[in-house]
């Protein structure tokens, strides 16, 4: 029966097997449903924000959203792959400039689709040079390249003699524009768990683990990589174009800002880079935090960050997701100990 | 060129590694449902010949064909794809994963591509086949060294395929292990699999092999029989050093 | 014929630089993403030290290069030392390094900016012409290539004719065999790392000399070290030196005919080029 040559012929066409994959993926098991009902809970919940506050709040709240998307996408890629990617401000800041530059000439809608498309088309071309080759490059690559794309915008800017500052007035209110981002931040999720539970997603948790073996496992490494890059890179422009018009005023070296690659990595890393809602986790204290900090100090920002970095690299380097799963782990164990004490007990007494 | 029955054919493969030859020439065929043994001293080049055929390495010189398909110019994922398997001398195991997770890992993207609940059932019997009950969801790291190697022959299986290769996977079982593991391979053989395995334990290969294939420094000294290569003057010289000089 | 000169003045000093970044990669393994930094800290330290001295640069290097080696030092006992002692692989070790040091990175930027401000700083020393082949050129871009090939030669002759200079490049090869041959693996790891950012510094000092900087530059200049290193091959002196050249000729030639604003640009095509067509470097020999 296990004789090896009977599958050679009956292997189904790429069609079949992606309907098979579709139709396997769609059952859902009843973890995975009360999940999803949480999560959409906790979505409504949050949906309401603007009903009930305007202003600081609301603003907080929008940049909770935000980088709840950014730091998940980021997540998708880097979290099972350890490839640690710095270039989240290059793709951020293409969407910005997409909308930007094209604000006058094209709807808002179009625009956000073009930045989507400009990311992804990127994201394909460093994928492609970096990510066949393992480990280290792809990490110094995305260390300049929010560097490099600054310099060519500005660049651009000068050649063409426009000037380096852009407005993008378009009409939104608080509330509209937060709906807007907590939509996009709902997909990023959805699109993270349904990869999460995908042959991609498994495949790159072994790539993650060992390249050697995924190879001979039959995995297409690079394809795997390319792929997970480039959706991710995708969402990080999308959330540029679609912050764009929050700032209504956008010049190269605000959207290209390193910094914003970093706070997303430093989110991520709180909470825990290898469960869905860990960078969720990171996200929130982080945000809340971080308003409070570069309002006391607006001066030592960069260099508390810094701290904050090295702090969360040294101290919680499994982030808070594994903080708590250690707590549980141990609280379960102390349990299982108490539990067999007593019964030993109880077996004393009779 | 290539007879029907021949699964694995090697012809004329050289390796340099810089100034060192590691395989020299070598030329050889593993015919289907059969089990061949390479065997040499250490350092000869068993090693490099599986990570030649597995495509880990390019060979400098020669082919090899998997049943009438050249592999040598394809990459290590797609030779799996095309039904090749391998252990690792030294175990290679996901540690992030469950033992399995690192069994399902062989079939996402193998040669027999599985998903879901039949990857599931089918890695499950598979561990109970390599004699791995009641650990499917422990870490791997909780798993003795010999339970790793099962792991690891248990995820070569996964994707059915149509040649494996074993290097040194009965190092380091005592001699009660030992018995567990050859009979295990036995089982595979009585299967029908075809098997190239790399050993040192002689008692292995008498016992498994149909043909053995020697290997001295890189080149091949011997072919045939186990009983006809390990009386072969020139084997026996190779492992033993040359006594007169 | 000037841009090739002023682009091998450049490489000159851009070697040095890159020797710093492949002592503390090729020999401590230390992925120093802060590498830029300690440069621009160099650069600051020569600056302020000129501003307030009126001592030519040179001199400050007697100050600066001690005081980043012994910073460097700390760093690498501080810092990396409990990494490398948790680290379970290799690989562990390389994503834990990466993260310490581009934490590290916003903290040097932070505390430039804290120290120094956020304007670009230079000065004016040596600005007069000299000539070679007829052509002016800034005596100050000659000095600072001068000081940095002295400083190159003397540390090619120090690991190549010293016992700890051979410590270093055993370490380089294969830290596991050098631990066999009674070599202190960590010490000659933390003296690489310490030395690393001296050089590194030392660059910077010397690249003020013609250059301006503001504190958040250090970035550019880590890019543009591992550039090339990657170029050059990991653990390959010889092959760092050319890549320094290249690349000094390439933003020269970028900077002098598209836009000097570029010179990132013309990095990152080396780069890609090399990554396409010579991963290994460009005197490697591919190992697969
Ligand atoms: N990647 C490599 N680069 C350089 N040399 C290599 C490489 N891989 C193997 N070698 C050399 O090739 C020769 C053959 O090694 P190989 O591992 O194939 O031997 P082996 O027969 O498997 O030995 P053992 O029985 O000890 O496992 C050795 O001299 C080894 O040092
Ligand atoms: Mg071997």
């Amino acid at each position: 029966m296990s004789n090896a040559d009977t599958h050679g012929d009956t292997k189904p066409t790429a069609f079949a097997q992606a309907m098979l994959d579709l139709r396997e993926s769609a059952v859902l098991s009843g973890t995975e449903k009360r999940n999803l009902a949480i999560c959409a809970i906790v979505a409504a919940l949050w949906a309401l924000l603007p009903l009930f506050s305007t202003g600081y709040i609301l603003s907080l709240g929008i940049s909770i959203t935000i980088f709840a998307g950014l730091a998940t996408s980021w997540t998708l890629f880097s979290g099972p792959t350890n490839y640690i990617s710095l270039a989240t401000a290059a793709f951020f800041g293409i969407g910005m400039y997409t909308v930007a530059g094209g604000v006058n000439l094209l709807p808002y809608p179009v625009l956000i689709l073009i930045a989507a498309v400009a990311g992804a088309l990127f994201a394909a071309l460093i994928g492609l040079a970096t990510l066949r080759i393992s480990g280290v490059y792809f990490v110094i690559f995305s260390l300049g390249l929010a560097e490099l794309v600054r310099q060519v915008v500005s660049w651009g800017q000068h050649v063409m003699g426009t000037s380096s500052g852009l407005y993008v007035l378009v009409d939104r209110s608080d509330s509209v524009f937060f709906w807007q981002l907590l939509v996009f931040t709902l997909v990023v999720f959805l699109v993270s768990w349904w990869i999460g539970r995908s042959r991609l997603g498994f495949a790159l948790r072994i790539i993650g683990n060992d390249e050697v073996v995924a190879v001979h496992c039959g995995i297409n490494t690079a394809r795997a990589k390319v792929t997970l890059f480039i959706i991710s890179s995708t969402f990080a422009a999308i959330a540029g174009a679609l912050v764009a018009p929050r700032w209504s005023y956008v010049e190269p070296t605000l959207a290209f800002s390193p910094f914003l690659s970093f706070q997303v990595v430093i989110m991520s890393l709180l909470g825990g880079v290898h469960r869905l809602w860990g960078p969720l986790v990171g996200v929130i204290p982080f945000t809340i935090m971080w308003e409070f900090i570069s309002a006391k100090f607006p001066s030592q920002t960069t260099l508390l960050l810094g701290v904050a970095f090295l702090l969360i690299v040294y101290f919680i380097p499994h982030g808070f997701v594994g903080l708590i799963e250690d707590f549980s782990r141990r609280r379960s164990g102390i349990w299982a100990a108490l539990r067999s004490k007593w019964q030993a007990k109880g077996g004393g007494h009779e | 060129m290539n007879s029907p029955s021949a699964a694995l054919t090697i012809g004329g493969v050289t390796k340099r590694f810089g100034g060192l030859v590691a395989v020299n020439n070598i030329s050889f065929t593993l015919p289907a449902n059969k089990v061949l043994g390479l065997i040499g001293p250490n350092g000869s080049g068993k090693t490099t010949m599986i990570n030649l055929i597995s495509g880990a390495l390019k060979p400098s010189a020669g082919a090899i064909h998997l049943h009438g398909d050249s592999i040598s110019d394809r990459s290590a994922s797609e030779i799996a794809t095309l039904g090749l398997s391998r252990t690792f001398q030294i175990v290679r195991m996901l540690p992030g994963l469950t033992v399995l997770e690192n069994v399902q890992a062989g079939g996402v993207f193998g040669h027999r591509r599985m998903w879901g609940t039949e990857l599931r059932e089918h890695s499950r019997a598979l561990l109970q086949k390599v004699g791995l009950q009641g650990v499917d969801d422990t870490v791997v790291s909780a798993l003795t060294y010999i339970d790793q190697k099962r792991v690891e022959l248990a995820r070569a299986l996964v994707a059915d395929p149509k040649v494996l290769l074993l290097d040194e996977w009965l190092a380091g079982l005592n001699p009660t292990e030992l018995k567990t593991g050859i009979a295990l391979i036995e089982q595979l053989r009585t299967e029908g699999r075809t098997i190239m395995i790399v050993e040192h334990v002689m008692d292995a290969i008498r016992s498994l092999c149909d043909t053995c294939v020697v290997m001295n420094s890189g080149a091949k000294i011997a072919e045939g029989t186990p009983r006809e290569v390990l009386s072969d003057a020139e084997v026996i010289r190779a492992y033993l050093g040359d006594i007169d000089a | 014929m000037d841009i090739i000169i002023i682009g091998l003045l450049l490489g000159g000093t851009y070697a040095l630089m890159a020797m710093g970044l492949q002592l503390q990669y090729g020999v401590a393994r230390i992925m120093n993403l802060a590498n830029g930094e300690m440069l621009v800290a160099g650069a600051f330290g020569t600056f302020w030290f000129y501003s307030a001295t009126k001592f030519s640069p040179l001199i400050s290097l007697a100050v600066i290069v001690p005081l980043a080696f012994a910073a460097n030092w700390a760093i690498y006992r501080v810092l990396i030392t409990p990494l490398v002692r948790r680290a379970k692989s290799q690989g562990q070790l390389e994503v834990d390094s990466i993260l310490a040091t581009f934490g590290l990175s916003f903290i040097f930027v932070g505390g430039l900016l804290a120290l120094f401000g956020g304007d670009y700083l230079s000065y004016s020393y040596l600005a007069r012409p000299i000539f070679i082949l007829g052509q002016p050129y800034g005596l100050n871009r000659v000095t600072a290539f001068i000081g940095a090939l002295a400083l190159c030669a003397g540390l090619y002759i120090w690991l190549h004719k010293t016992r700890a200079g051979l410590a270093l490049r055993a370490v380089a090869v294969s830290p596991s065999a050098a631990g066999l041959v009674s070599i202190n693996v960590p010490r000659a790891s933390a003296l690489a790392f310490a030395l690393g950012g001296a050089v590194t510094a030392a660059g910077g000092s010397l690249l003020s000399i013609f250059l301006t900087f503001d504190a958040s530059l250090g970035v550019v200049f880590t890019l543009k070290a591992l550039v090339i290193v990657i170029m050059g091959g990991v653990s390959d002196i010889r092959g760092a030196i050319v890549a320094a050249f290249i690349l000094g000729l390439a933003e020269t030639i970028v900077a002098s005919l598209v836009d000097p604003g570029l010179t990132l640009a013309a990095a990152y095509v080396l780069f890609i080029v090399i990554l396409l067509i010579k991963p290994e470097g460009l005197f490697g020999r591919r190992s697969s």
